[in-house]
């Protein structure tokens, strides 16, 4: 008797195997990437403490590996990855895992609710002028649209502290929680929540304005196509015809950009979790480059580079729901 | 009516406890509270016994207590009372505080001193392990007496003065017998202090408990809870300081610009005051393996060059004043401004540079030079600019490369990869602590904050060795006075600018800031308005 495997997860499965070979070589580049970079994170936590004396500075070294050759620490590292252990990062004294999971779930929260506010505003924006192209309504999104894709983030996200933390007081400057206040339930939830209104307002308008933009030219694109005269000849009312047959077909080139973006806007969370001090990857990466981290920056580009592979599989996944047309074998 | 002089007098005094009443009920602080402190940076070991920098002891500070601090009015006991050094400067002999607990409940006693003095201060600390490094043994002949033993003469004045920020004992019974290194309390300090470690969330806060068990009494802390916030953007700590989110930032936490904004609103105080202790100074550093920088008369020139009182104004805001050579004017009894100056002077510039032989090319510049600026803030980036346009007035042509802590660190005092360098250079109380090391040869290649502009002279090892050893305070004095003057002739280094740190505060916070080095103390009476 054969074990049936559906051909969905025969697929996902040969996609993630295919990433390992990959992973491997963004992982050796990474780490050399970082060895090529002056300093170690000993000179880091030396210069963050104002001096040391040469006694100290050795020890340390010593006791971090530093003291042996780049490719004994690459092949050390590597042995100890293959075992799924990630090592300890000397910024935190805590082992590279336990951070991480830590900060996980924060930037995950901000990357999901980023995404899902860009792409459902910018998909039914973008669907909406292009139902009206060219009319005012059409203009007044499509320049807002401008203005949102120019904008620079960080920009955005001081000018939204200033009015909405230091003027109005409505919202909180930045963290994940009310720090102390140790809230629980639904307290507790309302509580993240206003935490995460800039920082997801910051890191979502520009994607938002991107696949609004997209997904009027897709729209206009999708319109003008026989299937869409076919369907208004057979008598399918206004709203039918936009869902079901326009925006599904249209649709295709907004998910597949979603897929590969999903990077850029990990990417994004570097800049954002900085500015609100969102313990989240994003802001780990910007500190661990600083401070010469080695394994944390590795266990992050560990981390990200499964989380991206992930993604894209199951990119491919939703575009073969979208379009039956589409086999993945 | 006849009122014996009895009477009077005890009217007297009843005046006088109703005139101290009131004046206590104006001042009366309230109990209770959180004070929520800005902290720029990450702080992986939470053991000021192990690393020795402000960051560690801002935290740290209010969980473990040294066993002397410095006050407004000196040296002041903690968990020591009384300090004193036999003829020889062999022995210095503590006596300790009676009736101290840890937070776990065990006594404090002269055997945790002696077990974190010989290994930690001794072994693990930096800057310690050289102070220490004579340190023979640490006997306790009753458990509240603690005398050091040292093989060579230990200045008793020197001991004390680095105490405050190397003088913090840990709890044997938690240490005793473990990895110190990789001992878990290094994450969760357990101390005496007015405030009890409680939790540490990475990336996100620290919070500390009021001890209700403080060896001071039962009225401090007045504060419940102390609570540090990381928050790395500058831009956005400002916001929560201004949104009332946080209380205090300190060693310029904040940009200047806001630090200067903010000092102006009424709800808040701006000022170098409780920073005294960590006087830094902005320098210029040479690299003397560069034949053009070896004469004399071009580092000369270059200091002729600078317009200090310029960039006291445009960079530090008018916080700060002229350097005077390596020891700043917080140094005591060991300062000087008896040295030689450089006014300045940019044609005294030009004529210094002719004469040494550097005449300008057809487009007037006489020599470049590849400069690194320490990436430690604000003053050294624009400190940086400012001295590259400085040098372009007298035709020095100063090339910017600029770099981060790391490689900097690197690139100056291991590759000695650069022409000029500038940082700060942080003062610790005494000249034998941090800072003579700056200017006596023989530190090993790639160490950093050692002489690695490769400046060698016997006069100055001599009165370096000299003075660390001396044990007469004025003598000593004396021979410190004799490092400036000569600092100041041979010129290594130029130690431009003496500048405080700058904190901000919320005017609800009561008592801030009141001893030289506030934001690394304890706060046992540091309370909040409502």
């Amino acid at each position: 008797m054969s074990i049936h495997i559906p051909p969905l997860l025969t697929y996902a499965l040969r996609r993630i195997l295919q990433a390992i070979p990959i992973m491997l070589l963004i992982m050796v580049g990474s780490f050399l990437l970082i060895k090529m970079a002056p300093g170690d994170t000993v000179d880091a936590l030396v210069g963050d403490m104002g001096g040391a004396d040469p006694a100290f500075v050795a020890r340390l070294r010593a006791e971090y590996g530093l003291d042996e050759s780049v490719f004994v620490q690459l092949w050390r590292y590597l042995m100890k990855l293959a075992q799924l252990d990630f090592g300890w990062s000397y910024v935190y004294e805590q082992p590279v895992l336990t951070v991480l999971m830590a900060r996980l779930g924060n930037t995950m929260l901000l990357m999901v609710a980023s995404l899902t506010v860009a792409f459902v505003f910018g998909i039914t924006l973008g669907a909406f002028a292009a139902r009206r192209a060219y009319s005012l309504t059409d203009n007044v999104i499509s320049t807002l649209g401008l203005v949102f894709y120019a904008m620079p983030s960080f920009f955005l996200s001081l000018l939204m502290i200033l009015v909405f933390s230091v003027k109005l007081g409505w919202l909180p400057v930045g963290g994940i929680r009310t720090i102390g206040a140790f809230k629980t339930g639904w307290a507790d939830v309302i509580d993240v929540a206003r935490h995460l209104v800039m920082p997801t307002a910051a890191l979502s308008l520009i994607y938002l304005a991107f696949y609004m933009r997209l997904m009027r030219t897709s729209v206009l694109e999708v319109m003008d196509l026989d299937f869409v005269r076919t369907a208004r000849a057979k008598g399918a009312g206004d709203f039918r015809l936009m869902v079901h047959h326009v925006m599904r077909n249209a649709l295709l080139p907004v998910v597949t950009l979603l897929g590969l973006q999903f990077s850029t806007v990990l990417g994004g969370s570097v800049v954002i979790e900085t500015i609100f001090s969102l313990p989240g990857l994003g802001q780990l990466a910007y500190t661990s480059v600083i401070k010469r981290d080695l394994n944390m920056l590795m266990g992050i580009v560990a981390l990200s580079s499964v989380i991206v592979v992930i993604v894209n599989v199951l990119t491919d996944l939703v575009y073969a729901w979208l379009d039956p047309r589409i086999e993945l074998k | 009516m006849i009122v014996s002089k009895k009477q009077l007098s005890l009217l007297g005094g009843a005046v006088s406890v109703i005139i101290a009443t009131t004046a206590v009920q104006a001042e009366e602080p309230r109990r209770g509270g959180t004070a929520i402190i800005h902290m720029a940076s990450e702080q992986g070991v939470l053991n000021p016994a192990l690393r020795a920098s402000t960051g560690v002891y801002q935290i740290t500070g209010k969980f473990m207590e040294p066993l002397i601090d410095k006050t407004y009015d000196g040296y002041v006991g903690v968990l020591a009372t009384s300090w004193s050094s036999s003829e020889d400067g062999k022995a210095i002999t503590f006596k300790l505080r009676e009736g101290v607990k840890w937070h776990d409940g065990k006594p404090f006693t002269c055997d945790d001193v002696s077990f974190t003095a010989m290994n930690l201060w001794k072994k693990l600390l930096n800057y310690s392990t050289t102070l220490q490094a004579n340190l023979d043994a640490v006997d306790c002949t009753d458990p509240y007496t603690a005398v050091f033993r040292y093989s060579k003469p230990m200045p008793l004045e020197l001991l004390v003065a680095a105490m405050p920020d190397l003088g913090h004992p840990v709890p044997k019974h938690l240490y005793e017998g473990t990895d110190i290194l990789k001992n878990p309390y290094n994450q969760k300090p357990v101390g005496t202090g007015p405030f009890k470690f409680v939790e540490y969330e990475r990336g996100q806060y620290i919070i500390g408990e009021r001890n209700e068990d403080y060896w001071r009494g039962k009225q401090y802390p007045y504060l419940d809870r102390v609570i540090w916030r990381f928050i790395p953007d500058k831009a956005a700590a400002a916001a929560a300081i201004e949104a009332g989110e946080i209380h205090e930032s300190g060693f310029n936490g904040i940009s200047m610009e806001d630090m200067e904004r903010l000092g102006k609103d009424d709800r808040f105080d701006m000022g170098p005051k409780g920073f005294e202790n960590n006087v830094a100074h902005s320098t210029v550093e040479f690299n003397l393996r560069n034949p053009i920088l070896a004469d004399l008369r071009v580092r000369q020139a270059i200091y002729h060059g600078l317009n200090i009182d310029f960039a006291l104004k445009t960079i530090m805001r008018g916080y700060g004043k002229p350097g005077r050579g390596p020891i700043p004017s917080a140094g005591g009894i060991n300062y000087t401004d008896d040295v030689q100056t450089y006014p300045y002077d940019v044609e005294k510039a030009k004529a210094l540079l002719d004469e040494a032989g550097y005449k300008p090319d057809a487009n007037g510049i006489r020599f470049k030079l590849k400069h690194r600026p320490a990436p430690w803030g604000e003053y050294t980036q624009l400190w940086a600019e400012y001295f590259a346009q400085a040098m372009k007035q007298i035709g020095i042509s100063v090339e910017i490369v600029t770099n981060d802590a790391p490689g900097f660190l690197n690139g100056v005092y291991r590759d000695h990869d650069f022409d000029t360098a500038n940082g700060w250079h942080q003062f610790r109380a005494d000249p034998a602590v941090s800072t003579t090391v700056w200017l006596r040869s023989g530190a090993p290649v790639g160490t950093a904050w050692s002489n690695q502009f490769d400046y060698k002279s016997d006069k100055m090892d001599a009165l370096i060795d000299a003075a660390a050893g001396e044990l007469d305070p004025a003598k000593r004095a004396d021979l410190y006075h004799q490092v400036q003057k000569l600092e100041m002739t041979d010129l290594p280094v130029i130690f431009a600018i003496e500048h405080p740190f700058l904190g901000i505060t919320s005017k609800k916070l009561k008592n801030h800031h009141n001893t030289p080095r506030w934001d690394s103390s304890s706060w046992y009476d540091l309370w909040l308005e409502e």
